[in-house]
């Protein structure tokens, strides 16, 4: 499949910046193409296979690059520059389907009851109650709001049991991030987030972070928590047939979509997305 | 009290935790930065550790490293009963214990290539994996046609099963399928329910259905 432009237009999330410490041409995947970074007295570059100098910028804790000479410009997130807040990335973690997939999961709190039992839902609470989910045209991003789910263990920080609200938003096909109803402090959010690097159509490295408040744990046992579920996550997301994700209008809308995914693979037709979507015809 | 430098994401951390949890013993675990942060091969691990490698216990100011000694010292220290490491069977025991530890070599290995970018050879790693899936899914077949259900022929686990079991129910983690190995799936199911156990993530408790879009 070729590139189409939008997933050409992205910039995309390929490492945390020590990641790179004295890097020389270390090489990195990405769309399917072969990168190198390399580290000249702490200032990164990234080179395509024909030696070609890629944009770069560092935000959120990673290193980013794009393939297009005119990418679209980065989300913002203004809770990085707010106070007070700590920043756990998580590490790479390699992932054996597309980065699609891993967005079209983590939009879905069906799973927290059988997936991230005890932590993220309970089995005796499995139901997802309806919430609202727009698009912002001028961003061209969607949201959902007003998701409400019962947690015995919300976050590193819980002590017990809540009903967590949340807000799921989606500002890139590979990225999302999920704000969620801070423990310990009111009226905040606490965000999780993922930053996938396609690799390939049909396999991503998720480079996940977690930015809240918590004045308990320390920064291993907040990315404990969080590389936990996430590899809860991927054993789930490695058995999904097929590994691309399918948008094709021949198959039939997943029943266990919700409200969210649909709303997401509309966005991706919508901009005419190809790269990473499985075909009807390579389906079985 | 004893301490356990520990990984929750570790296999090898994992028999650890399970044996003392089966034992009812209090323990501290202290958390290491396994992944992205590699804490395990810091001046400060390395004085615990010096071969950089987790698990490792303290206790009353002495550690002990490799998750097999452990388990020899925790059954030998604590375990009134006797079962866990039964002393008549040492030998079959300990035959146990080295398998695991080469399954460290290979099937742990092709995992940490597969999500957290170890380098090494993934082929090979798997294909030795899968060797020694062979070997131990005959030993169960046959064990299992005796009446038995576990490693050796008692009517309870020792350490030799707590030591093989995480790297096997963790194989699918590494790209490797463990369905041609039914005798080893009946194993995994009889462990995965024993009292008190307790799933790390990349465990598949049934077998998953498979999605369709
Ligand atoms: N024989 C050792 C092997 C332990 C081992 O390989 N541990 C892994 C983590 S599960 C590790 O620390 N690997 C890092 C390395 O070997 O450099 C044992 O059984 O404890
Ligand atoms: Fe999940």
């Amino acid at each position: 499949m070729t590139l189409d432009t939008f997933t050409r237009s992205q910039w995309y999330a390929i490492g945390r910046l020590p990641d790179f410490d004295g890097a020389e041409a270390k090489p990195v995947r990405l769309l399917s193409q072969d990168l190198t970074v390399s580290d000249k007295a702490g200032v990164l570059s990234v080179n395509d296979a024909d030696g070609r100098s890629l944009l770069t910028q560092i935000r959120y804790g990673h290193l980013w690059t794009t393939l297009s000479d005119t990418p679209r410009p980065l989300y913002d997130m203004p809770e990085f520059d707010e106070p007070d807040r700590r920043l756990v990335t998580a590490g790479g973690v390699g992932v054996r389907c597309s980065g699609l997939r891993c967005v079209e999961n983590f939009l879905d709190m069906a799973h927290f009851p059988f997936v991230h039992t005890d932590i993220l839902g309970v089995e005796e609470h499995p139901s997802v109650e309806s919430y609202d989910v727009s698009m912002d045209a001028e961003k061209d991003e969607i949201w959902a709001t007003k998701c409400k789910f019962f947690q015995p263990m919300a976050s590193a920080a819980a002590s017990g049991g809540q009903i967590t609200e949340y807000k799921y938003r989606v500002p890139h096909p590979y990225s999302t991030i999920l704000y969620k109803t801070c423990p310990i402090r009111d009226n905040v959010w606490d965000l999780v987030g993922l930053f996938i690097q396609p690799v390939e159509e049909d396999e991503c490295i998720v480079h996940s972070f977690i930015l809240v408040f918590d004045d308990e744990n320390t920064d291993t046992g907040l990315l404990h928590f969080q590389q936990n579920i996430f590899l809860q996550d991927r054993m789930i997301l490695e058995n999904q047939v097929p590994r691309k994700l399918p948008l094709d209008p021949r198959w039939e809308l997943p029943t266990r979509a919700d409200a969210s995914s649909i709303a997401y693979r509309r966005w991706l037709k919508a901009n005419e997305l190809q790269w990473g979507v499985a075909l009807f015809n390579e389906a079985a | 009290m004893i301490q356990l430098h520990d990984y929750p994401l570790s296999g090898n951390c994992f028999k650890v935790r399970f044996l003392l949890e089966q034992l009812d013993l209090e323990y501290q675990s202290i958390l290491v930065d396994f992944y992205p942060g590699y804490e395990h091969k810091s001046p400060r691990f390395l004085d615990i550790n010096p071969l950089g490698q987790l698990p490792a216990i303290v206790e009353g100011g002495e550690a002990v490293r490799d998750a097999q000694a452990i388990l020899v010292y925790l059954a030998t220290a604590y375990d009134k009963s006797g079962k866990w490491f039964p002393r008549d069977r040492q030998g079959e025991v300990y035959q146990w214990l080295a398998f695991a530890d080469q399954l460290t070599g290979s099937i742990s290995a092709a995992r940490l290539h597969d999500a957290m970018f170890y380098r090494l050879d993934v082929g090979k790693a798997r294909s030795d994996g899968i060797r020694l899936l062979r070997i131990i899914d005959e030993h169960l077949w046959f064990a299992e046609k005796d009446g038995h259900e576990w490693l050796l022929p008692l009517p309870h686990p020792t350490i030799g099963d707590v030591a093989c079991f995480p790297y096997i129910a963790l194989a699918e983690e590494g790209g490797i399928d463990l369905a041609p190995f039914s005798s080893v799936s009946r194993w995994m199911e009889r462990f995965m329910r024993l009292k008190g156990f307790k799933p790390m993530p990349g465990m598949m408790p049934l077998p998953m259905p498979k999605e369709t879009p």
